[in-house]
């Protein structure tokens, strides 16, 4: 063989075998260093990667971004972090962050994105919104906002009069859990969920997929009862990673999961087998619940779900044997198929039967520090009363529906004229609402965008504002709801890397040329932790030190044997029937709906999380890009046959109504069953500035253009699209 | 000689690459490259199925063929240990371990110019803690300790569990262990 130049170097690597030692190799190998034997610092964090607000400790070596580990003392994360947790220092060191204000110019006929000053991006948001309060009123600005920051915006905008504002864990996520239960209860779920999975025997997951959805608490204390013998019960048509741990699996007919549970609760009442003094002492409705689930026994849910009456039988006496210490799962997301409220209504009135609800193994009593607000002016009242316009059909929503508030910016008869959105990448997070943006783009005369991440909403705005990373800024204390109630701190670990700031700075700033300064009485936002700190016997130097303080709890876990109880409900019991939803004209007892016909041809789209990725927002992190670069389609294999597709393929995909996707791997798994695909979400992104994600993978909201909204809260339910496939 | 054993839970792992991250930013393993990773073994048709989720890495194994194999002695147990490591200043970057490896667990060349792996994280261990991926793991199901004192944890653990290991074929006697 004869050596060029080119096979030559290619192949020294087995020339040095043979003896040969290059320079380059031997100085490289010196600096072979073990990690952390530099100058190491320690700073205390709240991660931002995801919503569950773990708290950790930021470590540096010789001045350079080395890990972020968990805070032993923290009750959500117990010292240890998820994957996307562990990656964060990713966040700060992706090279595509946004860097400097940018402001939509023309020039030479073309729009393009002019990087501008501080000075120059605020003196343009503020006389936009002086001139839409002169033409239009105070009450015309909106914010749509997911993440830490967004409340210096909502102080913004409330002081300036506009007290419209919603997050998109509302209705396109959380939402209609916390409506059902709080209809049901009197109160809601909250985030961090209150269930007492660690002490449960028996835990029911109704298309929960806890483990792929890594929310940090709830995966540690699934660990534990798993590790403690509990019964795992999972219903979910995919074989997720919860069902592989499964003793009992129900591959249940997508979409059919309130036929279950009726069959449930009609097992549970006609052999007796549900918590008589807890539901005779609690709760109201019963008789109606009796003779609602008649006809709902296994045999007709059989027919509906597709699984075994006796299999339906055999859990039903599980949950049964275990109860209280049986939690029936409410989920997270949980917008489906329109009628979810409906069905977490059944879920709760499921925990109801078994008395899981204040007990011990079901749902714990949460507690949070009793911290007093740093004092600041009322904002004034506003001038409208915001829900009566924008979204009068949902009465009972207790906040704002994300859709509806875009639906209320776009087109020149719009009630809103300026929107202000925070951290929340509003194309890929709810449904098909790319063309009631795009129309709202036009029609807003000022459209600010606040984030961290070059994400497709910026090319939406007018004005976008970089905002630092959870690693560069100091943000409200973390005083969430948990078994023992907690302060956390996040603080700077490193300066802020180019010209970015914290969301509290901006707010500021804003407020100080609309002559709103005394909404924001504070020099630096540090000083009011520390004087909130102060009143609980705390201070900004001792969490500087620690990061989380523990404070101990004053109420009870769970409710004690008989003890009366009044709850946040009209008849201030748990209403099994609920004359609420009567009154408003919805059913009082759930109904089971049955679901889209699946058109020849054509696959349930089915969609998830993945751990290593908290959507959209994590996609482009460069550690996390590399655990999990791009998503696949799953498809199974007696399908994949049938259309030719091989493992590692590339197809694209096309929707009911013609809607094709991004190119995205196929992946050929029998733990997605023959009517089904499944993807996970996040990717798929168009954003050029995106470097790593875009282009990568497929986008399945893109596909979701079937929307069924909740008619209770307006939910968007996104379960109900078809899939098929186009070669690539 | 100390026997460190590393004993993974497959019954709570969810496959969730947490040890991957951890152990990539711990020990600043560059980018491209990682010192352990997840596999994901399904068997039988749907609905009739079985997952396996598996963090795997170097074993360091008692008898380690790689160390046996090195040419210039780079590849050596630490401290009396079965630890493996390399010594970057003998490695000529030969890949005879790569291909002695019968676990795949070495990383096929590191920037600097040697072939990189999985320390077990002695840097930590030295110190009295876990390595950084079972330390990481939020379910945890990794667990690490040695097996010469039968009291502890990980002795304990192989005693009252039913437990695997990869390849144990191959004489390698590996010190990761499966408890199924």
């Amino acid at each position: 063989m004869r050596l060029n130049r080119r096979e030559f170097i290619k192949l020294s690597g087995l020339l040095t075998a043979g003896g040969f030692l290059t320079p380059a190799l031997l100085s490289g190998c010196a600096s072979q260093r073990l990690p952390g034997t530099g100058q190491v610092t320690a700073t205390p964090t709240v991660c931002d990667i995801c919503f569950w607000k773990c708290a950790g400790t930021v470590y540096a070596e010789d001045g350079q971004p080395w890990k972020v580990v968990g805070n032993p003392d923290d009750p959500h994360s117990t010292g240890r972090l998820c994957t996307r947790g562990t990656g964060g220092i990713g966040a700060y060191t992706d090279r595509d962050r946004l860097k400097q204000p940018l402001l939509r110019v023309s020039e030479g006929g073309r729009q393009t994105f002019k990087p501008v000053s501080w000075e120059e991006a605020f003196d343009f948001i503020a006389g936009r919104m002086q001139s839409i309060a002169q033409q239009h009123g105070n009450d015309r600005l909106a914010l749509l906002s997911h993440g830490s920051g967004g409340k210096h915006f909502e102080r913004l905008l409330k002081a300036f009069g506009s007290h419209a504002y919603a997050h998109p864990s509302f209705a396109q996520c959380r939402g209609p859990r916390e409506v059902a239960f709080a209809l049901t209860y009197g109160e809601g779920v909250g985030s961090p969920d209150r269930t007492d999975m660690e002490h449960s025997r028996c835990v029911v997951l109704i298309g929960s997929h806890i483990g792929e959805n890594l929310h940090n608490g709830q995966v540690q204390t699934l660990a534990e009862a798993i590790n403690k013998d509990a019964t795992l019960i999972t219903v979910d048509p995919r074989f997720s990673v919860a069902a592989g741990k499964s003793k009992y699996w129900l591959p249940i007919k997508p979409g059919t999961d309130m036929a279950l549970l009726l069959a449930w609760m009609n097992v549970l009442i006609n052999e007796g087998l549900y918590d008589r003094d807890y539901v005779e002492r609690y709760t109201v409705g019963l008789e109606q619940l009796t003779r609602h689930v008649q006809p709902f026994n296994p045999e007709w849910a059989y027919l509906e779900t597709g699984l075994a009456p006796k299999l339906i039988r055999d859990t039903a006496h599980a949950m049964a044997a275990s109860a209280p210490a049986t939690l029936v799962h409410p989920g997270r997301h949980v917008t489906w198929y329109g009628d979810d409220t409906q069905r977490e209504r059944a879920i709760a009135i499921l925990n109801a039967l078994l008395g899981s609800w204040g007990r011990k193994g079901g749902f714990y009593s949460q507690e949070k520090v009793d911290l007093p607000a740093f004092p600041v002016p009322k904002p004034p009242r506003p001038a409208t009363d915001w829900k009566q316009i924008v979204q009068p059909e949902f009465p009972l929503s207790p906040t704002g529906v994300s859709q509806k508030i875009v639906e209320a910016c776009a087109g020149p008869e719009a009630h809103f004229k300026g929107l202000f959105v925070y951290g929340t990448n509003l194309p890929h997070t709810i449904p098909a609402i790319k063309p009631t943006l795009e129309t709202a783009a036009d029609s807003l005369d000022l459209l600010v965008v606040i984030d961290t991440m070059p994400a497709e909403i910026t090319g939406y705005a007018d004005v976008v504002l970089p905002e630092c990373t959870y690693l560069e800024r100091y943000d409200g204390l973390r005083n969430s709801p948990e078994r023992v109630p907690s302060l956390a701190l996040r603080m700077p670990a490193f300066k802020p890397r180019h010209e970015t700031k914290p969301a509290w700075w901006m707010a500021k700033q804003l407020a100080g040329r609309l002559q709103l300064e005394k909404y924001f009485p504070w020099h630096d936002y540090a000083d009011t932790l520390d004087w909130q700190l102060r009143q609980v016997g705390s201070s900004l130097e001792e969490m500087q030190k620690i990061g989380v303080k523990r404070f101990p709890r004053k109420t009870p876990m769970y409710f004690s044997t008989g003890q009366d109880i009044r709850f946040e409900t009209p008849s201030g019991k748990i209403e099994l029937y609920s004359e609420t939803l009567a009154e408003y004209g919805h059913d009082p007892l759930p109904r089971y709906t049955a679901p889209d016909k699946r058109p020849e041809g054509y696959y349930r789209l089915n969609y998830g999380r993945g751990p290593a990725h908290t959507f959209g927002r994590t996609t482009n992190n460069p550690l996390l890009f590399e655990l999990m670069p791009e998503n696949a389609v799953w498809i199974n294999p007696r399908v994949a046959r049938q259309w030719q597709l091989k493992n590692g393929d590339y197809v694209q995909l096309k929707n009911q109504d013609g809607v094709v996707s991004n190119r995205v791997r196929v992946r050929v798994t029998e733990r997605t069953g023959p009517n089904a695909v499944f993807m996970i979400h996040g990717f798929g992104h168009t954003a050029k500035g995106l470097r790593l994600a875009t282009g990568v993978g497929a986008d399945d909201a893109g596909l979701m253009t079937s929307v069924k909204v909740d008619p209770i809260m307006g939910g968007t339910g996104m379960r109900a699209n078809f899939v098929t496939f186009v070669k690539a | 000689m100390a026997r460190y054993a590393m004993v993974i839970d497959t019954k709570t792992c969810i496959g969730c690459g947490d040890c991957v991250v951890a152990c990539k930013t711990e020990n600043k393993v560059p980018a491209g490259l990682n010192r352990d990773w997840v596999v994901e073994a399904t068997r039988g048709t749907y609905p009739d199925l079985t997952t396996e989720f598996r963090s795997e890495r170097c074993n360091h194994c008692s008898h380690a063929t790689c160390v046996y194999t090195c040419p210039t002695g780079a590849s050596h147990y630490w401290r009396d240990s079965n630890i493996v490591l390399v010594d970057a200043a003998k490695c000529t970057g030969c890949k005879a371990c790569i291909a002695a490896c019968p676990y795949d667990a070495r990383l096929i060349m590191h920037p600097d110019g040697y072939i990189d792996k999985c320390t077990f994280c002695h840097h930590r261990v030295e110190q009295g803690l876990d390595p950084a991926c079972v330390s990481s793991c939020p379910t945890r199901c990794m667990h690490f300790g040695v097996l010469d004192d039968p009291g502890s944890h990980v002795s304990r653990l192989l005693k009252s569990r039913t437990y695997k290991v990869l390849l144990s074929e191959t004489g390698n006697q590996p010190n990761v262990y499966y408890l199924i």
